[in-house]
């Protein structure tokens, strides 16, 4: 199949960009998008030209590196699913699509399709943990979680820390990023001591890091490639109110 | 001369191994470490390299023990290491099902299903540690799949009887790496550690015999940078990208491993490759990289092919009769569950026989049809539904109707740098954790021992181990100006000038895959003498028409991902040819290297026990001249050697 591709090229991260139509005549509706850039990329190395950057790491939707907005979406218009993961089955033969970096305030673009998405790592450490040091584990059946938390846990645990809700959201809001590791550690009987210091330091680390802020649009769990459902913001919200209004967070 | 007259050394020696019972072994070896003071720890610079579960979580406990710790990874994020790629499980000896289960069992599942290529001590302190790993990924909030009850639940995977593996749906690797991230991360904001992303380690500083630092790349401004400590620790995970095509993030490589070997640290088993049976077949030259089907769905799927050569009906109108079950068929009592290089070999052969199926006829069927009917396909979803999602994405057939096809691909590498019991390799202070050593797996490793090798290396062997070297040995300071450092700095950037000066006509990625087509040719599920000889012809020359002839655009002084893919592609080349040479002097077929030359009457590995017992840990002594063998004998005194049995 055949494929007009417009891509958004930027030397580093003080040049202005423009979007750069290549075409790729030999497509194959088996590849994953990824290769259809590999392919773009040895022609343009070839040719003399410098192939596009973009991150990627292990192309099975589990490691949150690819990150780039196709025709409009994070990921691209495939529900639930990574753009690494995405294929060319899904576009139809002379197709026009158009790819772009991830863009947010808080993520900078770096080259081309390769941003800045450091600030997540800021807010996991602001308190994105529980605090066990190695050995000091009691046995683990000590402890039962009731299969309902530990279900809850895990569908928020799935975040694969990609960015595409920060940037899917029109306020560049890292919300569902947040309540997602929130609603994770919340759920456990062993995330219940530091409960109300971490989602206060976590916001705060947020909110300095240039996130914008929630105002519900719910474009970010449609977004989404590993689906982690919207109401991990209303845990946010909920366990943020109790924290601070509430009272809970006990100044240290 | 030619590489492949290499000559055999000295002994190689174990000397941290305690000897005396078994089951003390580890117990004596922490009385026997010397410990650091506390409030020396702070004064003590570790370099963690890479930041999957071994260099995660060794970073993370070297923080906590107070240590001054630098980590670097490739990634753009720590938590985005290959470990999180891993979905089936872990094990753990904690016998929560009253099935049998036990250090002891788990220690001789091991090094059977190693098939006795591994050191004994070391696998019974991974058995003994499995049970500590479960408590700390709980204590961390790791959500592991739970009973009704609120216990935790566990399934079986391959080459095993018992149900040990632990797991959180088909993500475990990602929910305990996330578990590991973030008790880097909490030592990050500590202070401990120290975080350097998107760097890429590129030569190892040796300074007076012991490892004192490395070089790094910043993958974004290009900067060469010197991080100078007390001791280095690689996890750089393992090495088979080397065949291009592989189950392994497109990023993994084994530049680190490889400079460390360059500078002296031997080498061991690099031909121990594991091939996974139950990956989704290649569907074109595009092909980048293949994606693995947990082992886990052996435990509820059937595998096939048609009995008759050339039946190219559909799955679903080839009556059961007509169907070639033939792992249950040869091997009746551990059936589709036997362990990995069993039946990835066993997909070969009926694939050799003309009997495989879908357009390349390089696949099996994996049919999920009788499960769905026994337990109703609710529970199937429940089971599997990520991974059944994620074969209908690539393949955009659905599992739930058509049965999966499946081929075997390159997954994991028991080889690695050799290390003693403690985990130091032979350049003194350098010590290699995870997938990257070479010491627990012997020549096949079972499923689900990958996630707690790294985790048991990295939680609690290494922070012990490590700090015998720092308190044994008065380490002199080391400057920024001493010779070895600035000679280091100095390859790195006369390589990196070198690559980028060269440019030919080939793209990079276009010698990765002809290597990679020679290796899966010729040291791939069968080897061959005259294969791996033909191996050795080619892959020479394929190293000098790389450094004639590849085109790198760009420059160094930037992000520019065809120069770092460069460099990992430049030290497979040479890798390959170790390989090579390795699978070529074992003349005995053993766990996933099988010699064609060396099978039972029925078709098994044939170990040869009598002249092979040993890890085989070379020496370089520069590009493409012959390497030196050093032989470890292994001992087995608790399990003895036998045809491993799984019929």
């Amino acid at each position: 199949m055949k494929v007009n591709l417009r891509v958004w090229r930027q030397r580093d991260a003080v040049d202005k960009g423009r979007m750069v139509s290549y075409v790729v005549e030999d497509a194959s509706e088996d590849m994953s998008f990824l290769e259809l850039l590999d392919v773009l990329n040895e022609k343009l190395i070839l040719s003399g030209d410098e192939p596009v950057a973009f991150d990627h790491d292990c192309r099975e939707g589990i490691c949150g590196s690819c990150s780039m907005v196709v025709d409009g979406h994070p990921h691209g218009p495939e529900k639930a699913t990574t753009v690494c993961q995405l294929h060319m089955r899904k576009f139809s033969d002379g197709a026009t699509i158009t790819v772009e970096p991830f863009r947010a305030g808080a993520f900078p673009v770096i080259k081309d399709l390769v941003v800045d998405r450091g600030a997540f790592d800021k807010i996991i450490q602001a308190g994105g943990y529980i605090s066990a040091n190695t050995g000091s584990a009691p046995e683990a059946h000590s402890t039962p979680v009731p299969k309902s938390n530990a279900d809850r846990s895990f569908a928020a645990a799935n975040c694969i820390g990609c960015g595409a809700c920060v940037a899917a959201c029109p306020n560049g809001s890292a919300s569902l990023f947040l309540g997602a590791k929130l609603t994770h550690l919340g759920e456990m009987p062993q995330g219940q001591p530091e409960r109300w210091e971490r989602v206060v330091n976590m916001v705060e680390t947020h909110d300095d890091a240039g996130f914008g802020g929630c105002t519900n649009t719910g474009a970010c769990a449609t977004a989404c490639p590993k689906e982690i459902p919207l109401d991990v913001i209303s845990q946010l919200n909920h366990d943020y109110l109790k924290a601070t209004v509430g009272g809970r967070r006990k100044k240290a | 001369m030619s590489y492949s007259d290499y000559s055999v050394g000295a002994p190689v020696v174990d000397k941290a191994a305690p000897d005396g019972p078994i089951e003390t072994r580890w117990e004596r070896r922490k009385f026997g470490v010397k410990l650091v003071n506390p409030a020396n720890k702070r004064k003590v610079k570790i370099i963690v390299v890479g930041t999957g579960l071994a260099g995660g979580a060794a970073a993370a406990t070297l923080g906590e023990a107070g240590y001054q710790v630098t980590s670097f990874c490739y990634q753009d994020s720590p938590r985005r290491a290959h470990s999180i790629a891993a979905q089936g499980g872990i094990n753990a000896a904690k016998n929560y099902r009253n099935d049998g289960d036990s250090v002891y069992r788990l220690f001789y599942d091991t090094v059977k299903g190693g098939d006795f290529r591994a050191r004994e001590s070391n696998v019974h302190r991974l058995a003994e540690i499995s049970r500590q790993i479960i408590d700390q990924c709980v204590a961390q909030g790791v959500p592991f799949a739970r009973e009704y009850g609120g216990l935790l639940d566990t399934r079986s995977f391959g080459g095993v009887q018992v149900s040990r593996t632990f797991y959180a749906r088909g993500q475990t690797g990602q929910q305990l790496l996330l578990g590991a991230y973030q008790a880097l991360e909490r030592q990050v904001n500590a202070g401990t550690v120290t975080m350097y992303p998107r760097h890429e380690m590129l030569e190892l500083v040796v300074v007076e015999g012991r490892a004192r630092g490395v070089v790094v790349r910043d993958m974004v401004t290009g900067e060469i940078e010197t991080h100078l400590a007390d001791a280095v620790v690689l996890a750089t995970g393992g090495y088979g990208n080397v065949f291009y095509l592989s189950t392994n993030a497109k990023g993994c490589n084994v530049t680190a491993a490889w400079r460390a070997h360059r500078k002296g640290a031997l080498f061991a088993n690099p031909c121990f490759t594991q091939i996974h049976p139950t990956c989704i077949p290649v569907s074109g030259d595009h092909q980048s990289k293949l994606t693995l089907m947990s082992e886990s769905l052996r435990n509820d799927g059937r595998v096939w092919v048609p009995k008759q050569i050339g039946d190219t009906r559909d799955p679903r109108e080839i009556p059961h009769e007509e169907r070639d079950y033939f792992l249950e068929r040869k091997y009746p009592s551990f059936g589709n569950l036997v362990p990995r290089d069993i039946a990835s070999r066993a997909a070969k052969e009926v694939c050799d026989e003309k009997r495989g199926v879908g357009p390349s006829g390089l696949g099996v069927y994996l049919d999920f049809d009788d499960a769905i009917q026994r337990l109703g396909r609710k529970a199937v979803e429940a089971k599997y539904g990520n991974l059944f999602e994620m074969y209908e994405r690539i393949t955009g057939e659905n599992p739930y109707e058509v049965p999966m096809r499946i081929f075997p691909a390159v997954h994991y590498t028991m080889g690695g740098l050799w290390v003693d019991y403690d985990l130091q390799s032979t350049i003194p202070g350098l010590y290699v954790a995870g997938e990257a050593n070479f010491s627990d797996h012997g020549a096949n490793r079972l499923g689900a021992s990958a996630l707690m090798q790294g985790l048991s290396d990295g939680y609690f062997v290494l922070p012990v181990t490590i700090g015998d070297y720092l308190a044994s040995n008065k380490l002199p300071e080391v400057t920024p100006d001493a010779p070895e450092v600035v000679e280091a700095e100095k390859a790195v950037r006369d390589r990196i000038e070198t690559l980028l000066s060269i440019n030919g006509t080939r793209t990079v990625d276009s010698f990765h895959r002809e290597l990679g087509h020679i290796m899966w040719d010729y040291c791939g599920m069968e080897r061959t003498e005259d294969g791996l000889r033909k191996a050795l012809e080619l892959i020479p020359e394929l190293r000098r028409e790389f450094w004639n002839n590849v085109k790198i655009p760009g420059t160094g002084a930037e992000l520019n991902q065809s120069l770092e893919k460069a460099g990992r592609v430049a030290d497979f080349l040479e890798l390959g040819e170790l390989m090579c040479l390795d699978a070529l002097h074992r003349r005995e077929s053993c766990g996933g290297h099988f010699r064609g030359e060396s099978q039972t009457e029925d078709g098994e590995a044939q170990r040869d026990d009598e002249n092979f017992s040993y890890a085989a840990a070379w020496e370089y002594t520069g590009r493409g001249s012959a390497p030196v063998l050093h032989k470890e004998e292994l001992l087995f005194e608790y399990v003895h050697p036998t045809q491993r049995s799984y019929k």
